[in-house]
């Protein structure tokens, strides 16, 4: 055989080992560091809560929720937990959805746009995570069902939102990020979590929207909500 | 040209498939820090955002 011909059997190796890698090795690797840099962010969020850090204003009404103050670009202020996409799943949001930094980053993998509200406030939160490679935070977005919680833990505590439904839109389709989704220019009344990805899997074709309401906040000095309570007091 | 590896490696054949092995294992290590991910970003670019 000659050199040409190992030359050709080699490269077809590596394509295979690549195709293995961009399916399934790489998602697998990624998303344990970003479960693992998640937990240390959710160690820091009580750390500097304990620090005296958080928001100093309480509300009178406890279902009134406190707002976080929005993070520069590019950094970490808070945790997305999502009991549906694993019993101790927890990726940390950053502000932007930068590729680089944020979205592909093996440390972080949900990123909040910067346009959009805070968690808790009075409009959208809304955040982009990848379907597949680079982690993929969001694989199993489709996977959410009526009624499921999604909790944003910030350095005040807890945000629990229920998932609602499903949308497909277009790439271009930046409706879904105004304060009221699909309604751009309407005064909103509701809190809104808004989760969006690519669509089908491994294209860019289409994105897949998952919306959640607000239900209600648990302010850190409580503690956290009895769900998740197993999965932080864990971390600590 | 693997032939021709093997030939310059030093020592007994088991000594030098511990060569070869140690060998596969760096260049597999490259290939996932390196050049996957670099092939990922500019084969099969991946955009999750809307308007971006």
């Amino acid at each position: 055989m000659g050199v040409a011909g190992e030359l050709l059997i080699t490269a077809g190796v590596v394509v295979m080992l690549f195709l293995g890698w961009y399916i399934w090795l790489g998602d697998v690797v990624a998303s344990g560091e970003q479960q693992q840099a998640a937990e240390e962010v959710q160690e820091d969020l009580q750390d500097r809560w304990e620090r005296g850090d958080a928001s100093t204003e309480r509300p009178v009404d406890p279902g009134e929720p406190v707002i976080s103050l929005p993070a520069a670009e590019g950094d970490v202020f808070g945790a997305l937990i999502v009991p549906r996409f694993g019993s101790d799943w927890v990726r940390s949001i950053a502000t932007g959805v930068d590729l680089k930094t944020v979205l592909n980053s093996y440390t972080v993998g949900v990123g909040h746009y910067p346009e959009t509200q805070m968690p808790g406030e009075v409009g959208n939160f809304a955040v982009a995570g990848h379907r597949r490679t680079y982690g993929a935070a969001f694989g199993d977005i489709d996977q959410l069902r009526l009624g499921d919680l999604i909790y944003v833990e910030t350095v005040d505590g807890w945000y629990e939102y229920s998932f609602r439904g499903l949308e497909y839109v277009w790439p271009t389709g930046v409706d879904v990020l105004a304060p009221v989704p699909a309604a751009p220019g309407v005064a909103p009344t509701d809190r809104v979590l808004t989760m969006t990805s690519c669509n089908p899997r491994f294209s860019t074709a289409e994105r897949i929207i998952a919306y959640a309401v607000f239900e209600t906040w648990y302010p850190r000095g409580n503690g956290p909500p009895a769900e998740i309570s197993g999965v932080v007091l864990a971390q600590r | 040209m693997y032939a021709a590896l093997w030939r310059i490696l030093p020592g007994p054949a088991w000594v030098r498939i511990v060569m070869l092995f140690v060998l596969a294992v760096l260049v597999f290590a490259a290939l996932v820090e390196w050049v996957f991910p670099w092939a990922a970003d500019t084969l099969l670019p991946q955009d999750s955002t809307v308007g971006g």
